[in-house]
């Protein structure tokens, strides 16, 4: 196809690299399997114990299709002695095939389906809010720590509260992130308020950290005339343009191939922003992820893959739903860079996504973050998980993996919190959320007209009639209609 | 079997004569003529050039100029990023694609046929027809698919069918289809101008035709209005709706009814949806009389949607039940003339319309 005529001399020295890397491991580390090896490696050359300017590639500017010099970063020297060491000329084992040059070998051995070793996982924080020696990780000031807990204290109280009010029947359906509250607040935190945000549907906290309030929040879950959505769609389908994060939708997975066309737009339009887009491991099933991860590594488009992998996909386990060693070794095999971080370490997860925004917008390169985490709460409302996972487990992650409370006990650690401050805002937080829950419900809902507008850019003819239609049924039968929908 | 053979010479001869019939039936100023092919290269590139943010994707577009050369030279003259050479996954450049519109380009994704967009119609319908609604008005998706649609020459079953009526039932989409090249550069013109998601039926069959066009079509800033169809050919005995590769058969209809003595008004619907209801319905209360023509299968069809809105509106000036030509109800069959019969033909056209005048049997009194 037409990519690889563009670019051959790339497309060789890209393989080059990879397979002198692949021998070099089948010969002196024995075994060593083969992707933790390569994390190790990945780990070690760009996160560099100095700060962020370190691992900035000055021949990165886009234009270039330069793989290769990225591939330096990625090799130990030792790589470029084998490749050279290559006979060339007639006892060669090197061969031209459309892709690139390959080196055969008379020896028949499979790729393992996994590795010995699961691929590591990075991590910052212990389970007790310390930082782990010899850490690296992209510092936060107070301010921001700060921020970043206050948001996830607000995020798992807006959660708590919206539960409790669609089983008491005031709203009809809601989705918690409980258990996630790092992942959603500390990748927002990373990110700038020009990168654009395709959501799946458990990530309200990077609306929060943008500044959508909870009055808003609660506009859109009661679907009255102060929804952005005009009351068209369920519970916790936010959306905000002003925000850049994109409309909620249902469809699993549809959101990331917009991501990288979005981000493929931003790079044409040449701005420093990327596209940023979230999903579960489930959605990493549909065909929609595959085709995307190809095609921005293809396009090299700004875009960072953040997949919650979360262990349920309503009630499927993540062992029925793959088994691939998660998501993160999905990476290499579409020629996306990709990390693991342990979702729910908000320090791991900020410098993870400042890391991969950076290498995404400045080297046009999409970056997979695979972040492990537990979904405790729910799948849904509609959900009763105890029917297909033990009470004991959910509790346990509940209790002691929470990352709320990890990142509490760090910012403590520093001095930047107190207990104090803790009881008041989480009093604050509740007695906001209250409010915010008993204007919204007693607020309009939307106009009769909000049915027909929108369909189209103008509405055409055949609406306008309907809609013409439908008040004048509505004035002569007004008891069969709704009274608190304004006309 | 003598049926057959005629129909072979007919249509061979029928081909010769179209473009003299055209010149004669169409402007008065000496005309250009050019294909449908040049006149939707023509839209395309005029269109990128007036804005930027206007950029083709698909398979094969590039490099190999398009698969059916309709993107020929577009490749050398605005460069790769603006003219994209997708990987095999339709699902995966459609949502790209979509993505794209969300952000605020224009992008105009090319199927290879509109077959394989049955791969990638969740995002076409769920996240592109959709979205302006869902987010009350955040979301708008000025986008535009586009590529060939129905019946080609022995194909077979999954490269043949006809999704107008699939894609004309939902709320969002805008569903145009061109017959000459006037129809395909105006049409595709006003289709990446709309900020709405626009599907663009084209035909293969269709391509290599050549029309007559006059130099007000000419100029880049010729558009046509989404919504409206155009009277082909005016009488006042019987009409005869039809788009696509099936108007040029209604005309022929048309010439050999005259003969008879039967002169039917010919509608180019150019629209499905939306369906210009009104001048179908003021040429049905002129003629009284309705033949609906179309490639696709019959059952929830154009001509469905068509009658039912006469019938609804125009009843009382029905002299006669409205008869559907459609494809036949089964896949495509390949062998050339088993494809023959599974695709209405002239002489379908003409029988139906001499059945809806009573100069025949009904349909009903044979079965």
């Amino acid at each position: 196809m037409a990519f690889y005529s563009k670019n051959p001399r790339n497309i060789i020295n890209n393989l080059k690299s990879k397979v002198g890397l692949w021998s070099l491991m089948k010969q002196s580390h024995g075994t060593c399997s083969y992707c933790s090896c390569l994390n190790t490696i990945h780990l070690h050359r760009f996160l560099p114990l100095t700060t962020l300017p370190q691992f900035t590639n000055p021949d990165s500017i886009s234009h270039k299709k330069g793989h290769f010099p990225h591939f330096q970063r990625f090799q130990s020297t030792t790589t470029e002695k084998q490749i050279d060491s290559v006979p060339n000329g007639e006892h060669s084992q090197v061969l031209d095939f459309p892709g690139g040059k390959v080196v055969f070998s008379p020896e028949m051995r499979f790729l393992s389906e996994s590795p010995s070793v699961y691929s590591q996982c990075y991590r910052v924080l212990d389970d007790t809010g310390q930082l782990i020696s010899h850490s690296n990780f992209v510092p936060v000031s107070e301010e921001v720590a700060v921020k970043m807990y206050s948001n996830m204290v607000t995020l798992q109280t807006l959660d708590t509260i919206f539960y409790e009010a669609q089983r008491q029947g005031r709203i009809s359906f809601y989705v918690t992130s409980i258990g996630e509250e790092a992942i959603n607040i500390a990748s927002a935190a990373a990110l700038t308020s020009d990168d654009i945000v395709f959501p799946q549907y458990r990530e309200p906290g990077v609306l929060l950290w943008r500044g959508f309030t909870l009055q808003e929040f609660a506009n859109q879950c009661f679907g009255n005339k102060a929804d952005y959505g005009k009351g068209r769609q369920m519970p916790i389908h936010y959306g905000s343009n002003k925000l850049n994060y994109f409309t909620v939708a249902s469809t699993i997975a549809t959101q990331i191939p917009h991501a990288v066309g979005a981000a493929y737009s931003l790079k044409m339009d040449k701005k420093d922003a990327c596209a940023v887009t979230y999903f579960g491991d489930g959605g990493t099933s549909e065909g929609d992820f595959h085709a995307a991860m190809n095609f921005a590594a293809v396009t090299e488009s700004p875009v960072i893959f953040i997949c919650r992998n979360n262990g349920w996909a309503i009630s499927t386990p993540t062992s029925d739903q793959f088994r691939s060693d998660g998501i993160a070794v999905r990476g290499q095999a579409y020629g996306v860079r990709s990390i693991r971080v342990d979702g729910n370490d908000a320090l791991a997860m900020y410098s993870a996504v400042h890391s991969a925004r950076h290498m995404a917008v400045n080297e046009h390169r999409p970056i997979l973050i695979e972040a492990v985490t537990y979904r405790v709460g729910h799948h849904s409302t509609s959900d009763d998980s105890t029917k297909y996972r033990p009470a004991n487990e959910i509790e346990w992650w509940r209790m002691a993996r929470d990352p709320v409370t990890r990142f509490r006990k760090w910012i403590e650690i520093n001095g930047w919190w107190g207990s104090e401050a803790e009881s008041q805002l989480r009093s604050s937080i509740r007695s906001q959320l209250l409010h915010a829950i008993q204007i919204a419900e007693r607020a309009e809902k939307p106009p009769v007209n909000d049915l027909f507008t929108d369909v189209y850019d103008n509405i055409p003819s055949n609406l306008r009639e309907q809609e013409k239609l439908l008040k004048e049924t509505i004035n002569r039968h007004p008891k069969d209609y709704p009274a608190d929908v304004p006309i | 079997m003598l049926a057959i053979a005629r129909q072979r010479m007919l249509g061979q001869s029928f081909k010769k004569i179209l473009p003299a019939v055209s010149v004669l039936r169409s402007y008065s100023s000496a005309a250009k003529q050019i294909t449908v092919r040049e006149a939707l290269n023509s839209a395309l590139d005029e269109e990128m050039s007036a804005d930027p943010k206007v950029f083709l994707m698909g398979e094969e577009v590039g490099e190999y100029q398009g698969a059916y050369k309709i993107t020929k030279g577009l490749l050398e003259k605005y460069g790769p990023e603006r003219v994209l050479d997708t990987p095999i996954t339709e699902a995966g450049f459609t949502g790209i694609g979509v993505g794209a519109a969300y952000y605020g380009l224009k992008p105009v994704v090319e199927f290879m046929t509109f077959n394989f967009s049955m791969q990638a119609i969740d995002h076409i319908i769920n996240s592109a027809a959709k979205s302006n609604y869902m987010s009350a008005g955040q979301i708008s998706v000025p986008i535009v698919f586009r590529g060939p649609n129905g019946a080609a020459a022995g194909v077979g079953a999954q490269h043949s069918q006809c999704y107008a009526a699939w894609y004309a039932s939902c709320p969002g989409l805008k569903v145009l289809s061109p017959y000459n090249s006037e129809d395909a550069r105006g049409l595709l013109k006003a289709a990446i101008r709309d900020p709405d998601p626009v599907v663009f039926l084209e035909n293969e069959l269709l391509y290599g035709e050549s029309f007559p066009v006059s130099d007000e079509v000419l100029d880049s800033s010729f558009c046509l209005p989404i919504g409206k169809a155009k009277i082909e050919r005016e009488g006042k005995d019987v009409t005869i709706t039809a788009f696509s590769k099936m108007v040029g058969y209604a005309l022929k209809a048309a010439e050999m009814l005259e003969r008879d003595g039967i002169y039917a008004e010919v509608i180019n619907l150019r629209s499905i949806r939306p369906l210009d209801r009104s001048t179908i319905n003021t040429s049905v209360r002129k003629t009284n009389r309705l033949i609906t023509v179309e490639e696709g299968f019959p059952q929830h069809g154009v001509g469905a949607e068509i009658c039912a809105s006469v019938v609804e509106e125009s009843f009382s000036y029905l002299d006669a039940p409205v008869e559907r030509i459609a494809g036949a109800d089964v896949p495509m069959p390949y062998a050339a003339n088993l494809e023959r019969m599974a695709v209405p033909q002239v002489e379908d056209i003409v029988r139906a319309a001499k059945r809806a005048c009573y100069r025949s049997v009904p349909l009903a009194a044979t079965a």
